[in-house]
C-alpha cells in the first residue's frame, strides 16, 4: 500500500501540467459548479475548446482507448495515467473528454460492432462533440424490463420504417442523432428480436416533446416515431443482435476517482452551509446532532473515495472489480441522498423554499439536489435492479424468475 | 499509487485463516468461552508461533517489523473466526510500549508479547464513559497508583497491565505487574464471551512509569480503534457469507429462500455497505504508520462506522436465518455478541463521531 505516485507517474503529471499551462491558460470562471458539473452543462465545444481537444488528443491525453484513425489517441491502457490526466484537466478546468452517451456508450459500441464506414463517419465527430447523441432505449412499457420494448422497425425498399415511442430521452432536443433499440423480428423470443439502429433526429416523422420532471425543469423528453424512414445500413451489428450489441462494455478505463470527487464537493458545501446557517443564535454546525450526522456521512464518503482507489488499483493490476464494482452506483446514490437530506435539515424550515428563491439559503440549491438524488437513484438501472445485480452476480443468489 | 494488499499480506491473511479454520472452529470457541478463564493458552501460543502478536513489533524487539495494517489484517481474520483471546489487549499494549521511551520496559516486555510468553494489556476506561487521557481520575504519586479502571480486556490473565493515570504532570502510563500489592482484578461478565473484561482496582499499588504525556495512551487507543474496525469488518463479512450460504440451502415455499427478492435485497444492501467500508479501515490503518496527521480522525470514523455496520450485519443475518438464528446452539449469536463488544469498547459510535467532528475543526 502506497498512496504516493512513483517517480515515473510524477514525471507524467508534471508533463500534463506543463501542457495545460502552455495551452489552456484561461482564468477559471467561478460560476461553473456542482449542478452544471453534474449535468455536464459546462462542457464546451466552441472552436477554441475543439482546437485544444485536438491538441490534447495529439499528445495522447484524451480518448486513449480509441484508435488514432478514428480520432482517438490510441494509448496503451494505464488507469493511473488516465486518473492523473483527469485530475489535472479538472484542476485546470480545461476541456476534457466530452461527457454524454455518445462518447461513453455509442463509441465503444461502434468500435466493437460497427462497420468501417460507420466508424469513420461517426466516431471522430462524436468525440469532438460536433455530433451529439441521445439514447433511445426506454419506453413507456419497457423500463427495468427493457427487452420488452415494442418500438418496431420494418424493412421497406432499403429503409427501416420505425414506429413507436421512446421516453426519458435526455438531450433529445439538442442531439443530431439517436442510437436506438427497436424490434425488427417480432416472431422471435424477446431478446432475440431487437436491432440497434442509428436514427437521424431530423428524419420526418420524429416528434420530440419535452417531459417535465418533478423539479419543474424538462431535462428529459418523449420521442415519438411515426413512419420514420431510416436507411437500411444504419443498423449496427446484425439483425436481431441489437441486445448483444447494446451490451458492449466500456472498453476505456474510466477515471474511477471522479464520482467521489463530486460527492466530496457537495459534502464540503454542506459543511459550509451548516457553518453559515444559524439557529437559536448559533451556527447549526455546533449542534451535536448535526455534527454526529456529518461525521457519519463523512465516514461513508471517505469509504467511497478510497474504494475508488482500491478499484483503480485492481484495474492497474489487471484484476476485475467483482462485487466492488457492482455496488458503486447504489452506494453513491444512497450517500448523495443522505447528504442532500441533511442539507435540508440544516436549513430547517427554510427548506420549504423553492430552488432559486433568493431568500433561501444557498438559493435553495440543496432542494434541487434533494430532488435530483431521486432522479439518479432511478436513472441508468433503478436501485432494485442494482440490488438484483449485486445479489445475483455478486453474491451468487438465484436469479429472479423472468419471462 | 497502490491501494491494495501486497502478496505477503494476502498470504498472511490466508495463513491465519487456515490456522483458525483448523484450530479454532466454533466448537472450540464455545469451549473456551464457557471455560472459567475464557483463555486457551495453547491457541494463543499457536497464534504467537504464527507471529500474530508481534506483527507490528520491530524486529529488534522480537517482532516481524511490519505495520498496523498487517496487524489489522490479522484482527480481521480473528474477527471472522470469532477467535477468543487477549489479542486486543496485547496489541494496544504493544502500541503503547512502542510509543514509550523506556528502553528497559520495551526490552523486557515487547519480545515477551511477540513470542506469546507474556500477556500485557492496557487499562484505559473509567466510570462515566471515560476513554480520554485528559479525563482520567486514577492518580499516580511516587510510583503508587490509586483508582478504578473499568472494562480492562484480558486483565485476569495478564502478566502486566499498563495503567493510564494522571500525576502532577498530567497523564501517563504506569506498568503494574500481576500480583502487585493493592492490585485487584475482578472479572466482569461480558455479552461477548470471547474477549473477557475485568474491573481493575488500584489501592496504592506499585507501578513503574513507562510513558509520560498522552501520546502513548493515544497511540494505544488509535491502534485499538483501527483493530476494532478490522475485527468488525471480518465479523460482518462472516455474517454476510454465512447468511448467503444459508439462503442458498434453506428452502421454504418450495425454493431456496435466497431466491426471494426480500432476502436478496437485504443481503445486497448489506454487501453494498460493507464493500466500500473495507477501504475506510485500510486507510485508517495505513495512516497509523504513514499519515500521522490524519490518523486520529480517520481511526475514529472507521471505528464508529464499521462497528455500526457490524451490528447491522449481525442483526440482518439473524433475522434472515429465522428461528434457528435465535437459538443458543446455532453460532450466529457469537458474532452478534462480538459486535456488541466492538461497538462499545473504547467508546461508542457517537462519541467517536463527535471527536471526529471536533478534529475536523467544524
Amino acid at each position: 500500500m502506497n498512496l504516493a505516485y512513483s517517480a515515473e507517474y510524477e514525471r507524467f503529471r508534471t508533463e500534463v501540467r506543463r501542457f495545460l499551462g502552455e495551452h489552456w491558460n484561461e482564468a477559471p470562471s467561478g460560476a461553473a459548479d456542482s449542478i452544471a458539473d453534474l449535468t455536464g452543462a459546462h462542457v464546451r465545444t466552441d472552436a477554441r475548446a475543439t482546437a485544444f481537444r485536438l491538441l490534447a488528443i495529439e499528445r495522447g491525453y484524451l480518448y486513449r482507448h480509441v484508435p488514432r484513425r478514428y480520432g482517438g489517441s490510441e494509448q496503451p491502457g494505464d488507469p493511473l495515467k488516465s486518473t492523473i490526466i483527469a485530475e489535472e484537466f479538472r484542476r485546470a478546468r480545461a476541456p476534457f473528454e466530452i461527457m454524454g452517451q455518445g462518447p461513453s456508450m455509442l463509441v465503444p459500441t461502434l468500435l466493437e460492432h460497427g462497420t468501417e464506414a460507420q466508424k469513420e463517419r461517426f466516431i471522430r465527430d462524436t468525440l469532438l462533440g460536433t455530433i451529439r447523441w441521445c439514447q433511445g432505449y426506454s419506453e413507456p412499457g419497457a423500463g427495468s424490463d427493457l427487452a420488452s420494448l415494442r418500438t418496431r422497425a420494418v424493412l421497406d425498399d432499403g429503409h427501416w420504417v420505425v414506429n413507436g415511442q421512446k421516453i426519458w430521452t435526455s438531450n433529445a432536443r439538442e442531439a443530431e442523432w439517436m442510437f436506438a433499440l427497436v424490434r425488427t423480428e417480432p416472431e422471435k423470443a424477446k431478446h432475440d428480436g431487437i436491432s440497434y439502429l442509428l436514427i437521424e433526429m431530423n428524419t420526418p416523422g420524429i416528434d420530440v416533446r419535452p417531459l417535465r420532471q418533478m423539479t419543474g425543469d424538462a431535462d428529459f423528453n418523449e420521442v415519438f416515431l411515426e413512419n420514420a424512414r431510416v436507411p437500411a445500413d444504419n443498423i449496427v451489428g446484425r439483425r436481431g443482435q441489437g441486445w448483444v450489441v447494446s451490451r458492449s462494455t466500456l472498453k476505456h478505463e474510466r477515471a474511477l476517482i471522479g464520482g467521489a470527487h463530486l460527492t466530496r464537493r457537495t459534502f464540503d458545501g454542506l459543511v459550509m452551509l451548516a457553518q453559515a446557517v444559524e439557529r437559536g443564535g448559533r451556527p447549526v454546525i455546533q449542534d451535536p446532532v448535526i455534527r454526529n450526522r456529518l461525521a457519519e456521512l463523512e465516514a461513508r464518503l471517505v469509504a467511497a473515495e478510497y474504494h475508488g482507489y482500491r478499484l483503480l488499483t485492481l484495474s492497474a493490476r489487471g484484476n476485475d472489480h467483482g462485487l466492488g464494482g457492482m455496488v458503486t452506483k447504489l452506494y453513491s446514490t444512497t450517500l448523495g441522498y443522505d447528504i442532500a437530506k441533511l442539507a435540508m435539515d440544516v436549513v430547517g424550515d427554510r427548506g420549504l423554499l423553492a430552488p432559486g428563491e433568493p431568500n433561501a439559503p444557498a438559493m435553495g440549491m440543496f432542494g434541487l439536489a434533494y430532488m435530483w438524488s431521486l432522479g439518479v437513484l432511478i436513472a441508468g438501472g433503478a436501485a432494485n435492479i442494482q440490488r438484483n445485480i449485486i445479489a445475483e452476480r455478486g453474491l451468487g443468489l438465484p436469479r429472479d424468475a423472468r419471462k | 499509487m497502490d491501494f491494495g494488499l501486497s502478496e505477503d499480506q494476502v498470504l498472511l491473511k490466508e495463513t491465519i485463516r487456515r490456522y483458525l479454520g483448523s484450530e479454532c472452529p466454533t466448537t472450540r470457541v464455545r469451549a473456551i468461552m464457557e471455560s472459567e478463564s475464557g483463555h486457551d493458552a495453547a491457541l494463543w501460543q499457536g497464534l504467537a508461533d504464527l507471529g500474530v502478536p508481534g506483527l507490528a513489533i520491530p524486529t529488534p524487539h522480537g517482532g516481524a517489523g511490519l505495520e498496523l495494517l498487517d496487524l489489522a489484517l490479522a484482527a480481521e481474520e480473528l474477527g471472522r473466526a470469532c477467535t477468543p483471546g487477549p489479542f486486543l489487549g496485547c496489541a494496544m499494549a504493544s502500541a503503547a510500549l512502542l510509543a514509550s521511551e523506556d528502553s528497559d520496559a520495551k526490552a523486557r516486555w515487547l519480545p515477551a508479547v511477540a513470542s506469546g510468553r507474556a500477556i500485557v494489556t492496557v487499562a484505559l476506561g473509567e466510570e462515566g464513559g471515560v476513554w480520554d487521557a485528559a479525563a482520567l481520575t486514577t492518580r499516580a504519586r511516587d510510583g503508587r497508583l490509586t483508582g478504578r479502571k473499568l472494562l480492562v480486556p484480558a486483565a485476569a490473565v495478564a502478566d502486566a497491565i499498563l495503567v493510564a493515570a494522571q500525576d502532577g504532570d498530567g497523564p501517563g502510563l504506569w506498568l503494574v505487574e500481576r500480583g502487585a500489592p493493592g492490585l485487584e482484578v475482578a472479572a466482569l461478565r461480558g455479552t461477548d464471551m470471547t474477549r473477557r473484561v475485568a474491573a481493575v482496582t488500584l489501592g496504592d499499588a506499585p507501578g513503574v512509569v513507562v510513558a509520560g504525556g498522552r501520546r502513548a495512551i493515544d497511540r494505544a487507543r488509535d491502534a485499538g480503534l483501527v483493530l476494532l474496525a478490522a475485527d468488525a469488518y471480518g465479523g460482518a463479512r462472516r455474517c454476510l457469507d454465512m447468511t448467503v450460504e444459508y439462503a442458498l440451502t434453506r428452502e421454504q415455499f418450495g425454493q431456496p429462500i435466497g431466491g426471494f427478492q426480500g432476502v436478496k435485497h437485504q443481503l445486497a444492501d448489506l454487501a453494498t455497505e460493507l464493500e466500500p467500508a473495507l477501504s475506510l479501515w485500510w486507510y485508517a490503518a495505513h495512516a497509523y504508520d504513514h499519515i500521522p496527521e490524519r490518523l486520529e480522525r480517520h481511526a475514529a470514523l472507521a471505528k464508529a462506522h464499521l462497528t455500526d455496520l457490524y451490528d447491522r450485519a449481525a442483526r440482518v443475518a439473524t433475522e434472515l436465518h429465522g428461528g434457528i438464528g435465535f437459538t443458543w446452539e446455532y453460532d450466529l449469536h457469537l458474532w452478534f455478541r462480538r459486535a456488541v463488544f466492538d461497538r462499545a469498547f473504547l467508546g461508542d459510535a457517537e462519541l467517536h463521531r463527535l471527536r471526529a467532528a471536533d478534529l475536523a475543526g467544524w
